[in-house]
């Protein structure tokens, strides 16, 4: 019955020859995001913005009218009012600016006598949000440096840097569907970006592993074909545990978007979102970046001795 | 004939301890793993350390600062408080489970310096002249609640009394203040007030050479035994500042997790049925190491006393997902080696060593990057850090060695030999020996 085997090895499938293609669509893809991102921006949720939000929930279905007259009786005006939850019976209202310590004793005592559960009122000052993003991208930055570093002892400088290329576009895509769809940067989106920054890493390195191995059974490199094949084999021989994997962690993911807490569908929507682009930039765009710099490197190594030889 | 069967015993045997094992102490694990304010709800500020112009603020005065809000924090009796040090200047303090939010807020930012004042707001006795742990909440002749104090040196209070008991009404009052601040309040600007900012301000009508003081405020008992409480805890040594605070309801949280955990359930169970198709009797033991491994990782995780935040879940998501990698990445090598020709146990043996170092070399990128994000980052970032690293270490070891020794224990009892179709590999796609 369950007789799929992704045995993409006999297949005929060359995945270097539209090479170009892969990057002018890489390339595409980074420039609409950063188009994005300059034009729509991110929406930056409480955590970046200055102010306040309460989170409730009531045993019965909530209207936006019934939270804006509740919120009346306590004396306030919420700026926006989201209803969540399967009938609407979570319910988030967001203060720009913040509210007095009183303000919202009031609201927690009102939310409670009438709906039996106490609200979360969260307030906070963009500054600890912004400099806590800042600090995960300066820990991501030196974790980029150090991952160039092993990778460049244990394998070689150019495998690291395609691997960190990846790395950073996996990141940046992720950040692009969020200004596309213009949901809510959180902190926990900053925690799924790092799970997608691990994720991509673990893809290109398992991959370029393979491409490594079957580099060294090759006596010697004779033309860019012949690379060229070498990593293809290398992309398709990896291409079943590819999948699967990819298939595997989505499988957590998806049920984490879908079924999971209001709370983390964002966050593991920014997961689902890194996890393809992962796939992708592995199997289209890392091996195939590192091929072509490779090759400039054994061309210019291989004409350097001849250069040598004319001027003496 | 004897050996084969001991083999696939010991398989068994090895299940079924396993297997009981994780059945009977699941539950606590689940029990006492620590959950973050994100998902058991609860009150958590961070505090800004403010020290006096034109004052560094040293380590000592983080460190002195902390320990006192620890010491408030027992007062609350929370029992899984957590206050950390962030920054050069910044305390985090984070209270899961408690409930009353204002009375914790309230406990924690007052500055607890007492005071005891002339008139003319000068200085006579400050908090350091108190004797440390001798505040109580006792009653007066009239029953009322009032707060008693111990001094260290009575002499001195009796020669501050000498000197005031002469003084006419009102200049012979000992103003005892908490909280004063020097350009906001003064004696005189109060005592007016309906309900003045200094705690009282008692008429000295005699010396007094006693170590024992009392300060009658008009309390109730919950008031004194709270500025009790206050006052043993100890005062802070530096003003510290509100600049974020957050506030989770309990049931928010819970409904969280609860959503949560049946979301997990429902994405490892789906994990564990497609290695199970795709890669038949090898995916049944990536069934069994997957489970071991995640009941492993939340004995490690609580045996450190990690806090399981959303991050943290996060970071446990990716931990699978490297272990089903683990798993995947062998199992194609040996798929791999069979297709080849290979005989089973030589198929295993080359595929798991040459699937190894693959393994490593991704898994040591990943803590590399972990590492990093934890020693560099801050709170939500480190949560994720110290989840990855535990779940990588962990996958590390059921995924290479667990699954090793379950397969090898099959594939060494030969009864496996050449049922491919139970490895997912096809009979006509094995490349025949001459």
């Amino acid at each position: 019955m369950f007789a799929v085997d992704f045995n993409m090895a006999k297949k005929n499938i060359d995945l270097i020859k539209h090479r170009k293609k892969y990057f002018v669509f890489t390339i595409a893809v980074v420039l609409a995001g950063a188009i994005l991102l300059s034009t729509m921006g991110l929406n930056l949720g409480i955590d970046f913005e200055s102010g306040t939000r309460v989170d409730f929930m009531s045993e019965e279905p909530l209207t936006e009218e019934e939270i804006e007259n509740e919120f009346a009786v306590v004396g306030l005006e919420p700026d926006d009012i989201t209803l969540a939850g399967e009938n609407n019976e979570q319910a988030s209202a967001q203060f720009i600016g913040f509210l007095e310590e009183g303000e919202v004793t009031d609201i927690q005592g009102h939310f409670e006598d009438v709906f039996g559960s106490e609200p979360n009122v969260s307030t906070v000052s963009p500054q600890i949000g912004r400099e806590l993003a800042i600090n995960a991208l300066i820990a991501t930055g030196l974790a980029a440096l150090g991952i160039v570093i092993y990778v460049a002892i244990r394998f070689e400088f150019l495998y690291g840097l395609a691997a960190i290329t990846a790395l950073l576009y996996d990141a940046f895509l992720v950040i692009s569907v969020f200004s596309l769809l213009q949901l809510e940067i959180n902190i926990p989106f900053i925690a799924a970006v790092l799970t997608v920054v691990g994720y991509s890493i673990n893809d290109t390195i398992v991959t370029f592993d393979r491409i490594r191995e079957n580099v060294k059974k090759e006596e010697e490199i004779t033309s860019f074909d012949h690379l060229a094949g070498v990593v293809n084999n290398s992309l398709l021989q990896t291409l079943t545990r590819s999948l699967n994997t990819v298939i595997t962690v989505l499988f957590a993911a998806v049920a984490i978007w879908l079924l999971g807490s209001e709370a983390i569908t964002s966050f593991a929507f920014a997961i689902v979102i890194g996890m393809i682009a992962g796939t992708y930039s592995s199997l289209f765009f890392a091996a195939q970046l590192w091929l072509v710099w490779k090759y400039k490197v054994i061309e210019k190594e291989r004409n350097k001795p001849v250069s040598e030889a004319e001027e003496s | 004939m004897g050996k084969k069967w001991g083999r696939i015993g010991a398989f068994f045997a090895i299940i079924i301890a396993v297997g009981i094992l994780i059945s009977q102490t699941a539950f606590d694990v689940a029990r006492s793993t620590n959950l973050g304010l994100d998902l058991q709800g609860g009150f958590e500020v961070l505090y800004e350390l403010q020290p006096e112009d034109g004052q560094e603020l040293t380590e000592n005065d983080i460190q002195a600062t902390a320990s006192a809000l620890n010491q408030r924090v027992d007062v609350l009796g929370v029992s899984e408080p957590s206050i950390t040090v962030e920054g050069e200047d910044r305390i985090r303090v984070q209270l899961p489970g408690v409930e009353d939010q204002e009375e914790a807020r309230e406990l924690l930012s007052t500055e607890a310096e007492l005071s005891f004042r002339d008139v003319d707001d000068n200085l006579m006795l400050s908090g350091e002249d108190l004797e440390q742990g001798g505040a109580s909440a006792v009653f007066d002749e009239q029953n009322q609640p009032i707060v008693q104090l111990t001094l260290q040196d009575g002499q001195e209070f009796g020669e501050i009394t000498e000197e005031l008991y002469t003084n006419p009404p009102p200049e012979n009052s000992l103003v005892i203040w908490l909280d004063y601040e020097e350009e906001e309040h003064a004696f005189y600007d109060e005592i007016g007030e309906a309900d003045p900012a200094f705690l009282s301000a008692p008429s000295v009508n005699e010396p007094l050479y006693t170590d024992t003081v009392t300060i009658q405020g008009g309390f109730t008992l919950e008031e004194a035994e709270f500025l009790a409480e206050v006052l043993n805890a100890g005062s802070l040594p530096v003003q510290i500042e509100e600049v974020y605070s957050n506030a989770v309801g309990a049931s928010l949280g819970e409904q969280a997790l609860e959503e949560t955990l049946f979301a997990g359930l429902v994405g490892v169970s789906l994990i564990l049925l497609y290695m199970m198709a795709y890669y038949r009797f090898m995916g049944v033991i990536a069934a069994i190491t997957l489970s071991v491994y995640i009941y492993l990782v939340m004995i490690l995780f609580n045996s450190i006393q990690g806090v399981l935040t959303l991050p943290g879940i996060a970071a446990l998501i990716l931990g699978v997902g490297m272990a089903v990698d683990a798993n995947i990445l062998t199992y194609e090598r040996i798929k791999e080696e069979l297709k080849d020709g290979k005989s089973m146990k030589s198929a295993y043996k080359a595929g798991s060593r040459r699937a190894l170092g693959t393994i490593i070399d991704a898994n040591v990128t990943t803590i590399i990057a972990a590492a990093v994000l934890f020693y560099f980052g801050t709170s939500a970032v480190q949560g994720f850090a110290v989840m990855l690293i535990v779940s990588i270490l962990t996958s590390f070891i059921t995924a290479v060695y667990g699954s090793r020794l379950l397969l090898g224990l099959w594939i060494n009892s030969r009864s496996l030999n050449r049922k491919y179709w139970l490895f997912g590999v096809k009979e006509r796609d094995v490349r025949r020996g001459l």
